[in-house]
């Protein structure tokens, strides 16, 4: 069997300005071919203006162990969220 | 449906008792709707059993495309042909979103694929039917389309991430194909006597194997029950076949043509039809390779990916070549 080629995750930023997004992976021999099968593929419907295609063996992706090593230190820090602070009802626009 | 018969390998319904702590934690995960992502901790029969699902749906949507490639260069109108070449890209598109959510679960395209070629793996019973008639391009896309709308819309809340992504985009793009089938119904059963004799005919051959492609009676099957605990599986068979058969008579009617079978009727009472036996010895010789189009969708395939393998090779000697000089 000959060698596959590889895998690209493909990222597509919506016509509205907003930040390109993960829309799926796809097997492409180069960068060139894996930009021409995302068009083919994800914006087949005016989804998207811009297309970003990354290797996904160049990902650095944090692994389930982590978790609490990553985002738990967060869950003490509940000030950080405008609601922890209550307003007197007179008080406008804060 | 696209995935029948789908095994877990196990013989019993695991129960918290049969479960390690791990197992216990992963189940607990899923009754709480959690979604699990491919680097989660899975056991083993679950990435099994996911693999085999995932990857018999991606082979139906490839091989679908099949049976309405043979009308491409026959369609009525340009708008007709355009219409069903953007439908079988799709197909193409959905069986991509597919491999790619079944490969997270740690297997590759070509094994996936090499599965297939062999006959291990297997697609929907629906696809070695043969499409004889213009008309088939209309009953396939609403009759069969449908039915994968009604068995996949539920798929889109499954416990596996990638696999409810993938479900997702399917579901946007899956309406488009079951109403353009539709249309097609509706120019030939508005059409002269024998465009609606030929609208007819093929929903006379295509009725009972789409009813079919939902698989016989899970009731009693404990791969069911299994994946139905994964959440892998949300209805039975029965109650997806039934959903299908509310929604589908009443079209039909519209269209003024007749559902093939005698014993149909709408029980007031219980607000379902109530519908005739199901040849099971039909599909289960379909399942075992001897439908009408069996070896040739296999073949095609096989062809395809043989006849494509020096154009693989020689876009990795090219990408090879490219990439040795960008280093010197």
């Amino acid at each position: 069997m000959s060698k596959e080629w590889p895998l690209w995750e493909v990222f597509i930023r919506s016509q509205h300005g907003l930040a390109h997004k993960h829309v799926g992976s796809l097997h492409a021999s180069d960068a060139e071919m894996a930009v021409n099968n995302a068009r083919d593929v994800y914006p087949r419907r005016n989804e998207g203006v811009s297309i970003w295609v990354v290797r996904a063996a160049d990902i650095v992706a944090s692994s389930p162990g982590d978790k609490s090593a990553l985002f738990e230190p967060s869950n003490s820090k509940v000030y950080r969220h405008p609601t922890f602070f209550p307003m007197p009802e007179e008080v406008k626009n804060l | 449906m696209y995935a029948q018969l789908v095994e877990t390998g196990l013989k019993k319904v695991q129960t918290a008792q049969d479960m390690s702590e791990e197992e216990r934690a992963f189940q607990a995960r899923i009754d709480a709707g959690v979604k699990i992502e491919a680097k989660d901790w899975m056991p083993d029969a679950y990435r099994k059993t996911l693999i085999r699902q995932i990857s018999q749906h991606a082979h139906s949507e490839i091989v679908g495309q099949l049976p309405e490639g043979n009308w491409v260069t026959r369609a009525p109108t340009l708008k007709r042909k355009s219409i069903l070449l953007a439908k079988i890209q799709d197909e193409a598109g959905h069986g991509l979103y597919l491999y790619s959510a079944a490969e997270t679960l740690g297997v590759s395209r070509d094994e996936l694929l090499a599965a297939l070629h062999s006959g291990k793996a297997k697609y929907s019973s629906i696809f070695n039917y043969p499409t004889l008639s213009w008309a088939d391009m209309g009953a396939v896309g609403w009759l069969v389309d449908g039915s994968a709308i009604i068995n996949q819309i539920p798929l889109c809340r499954c416990s596996y991430g990638p696999y409810a992504r993938a479900m997702i985009r399917v579901c946007k793009e899956e309406s488009f194909h079951a109403r353009q089938g539709y249309d097609i119904m509706m120019s030939l059963a508005k059409g002269t006597p024998e465009q609606k004799a030929m609208a007819q005919d093929a929903l006379n051959r295509w009725w009972w194997p789409s009813l079919m492609m939902f698989g016989p009676s899970d009731a009693e099957s404990v791969n069911s029950a299994q994946s139905a605990q994964w959440r892998i599986k949300l209805f039975s068979n029965d109650e997806l076949r039934q959903r299908m058969v509310d929604q589908t008579v009443p079209q039909a009617e519209f269209l003024g043509l007749t559902v093939p079978d005698p014993d149909l009727k709408f029980n007031a009472e219980t607000g379902h039809y109530e519908f005739g036996e199901i040849d099971w010895s039909e599909f289960q010789n379909v399942l075992k390779g001897n439908g009408p189009c069996n070896r040739e969708r296999l073949a095609t395939r096989v062809k395809a990916w043989d006849d494509g393998e020096w154009f693989r090779d020689a876009m990795v000697a090219y990408a090879d070549k490219k990439a040795a000089r960008a280093a010197a």
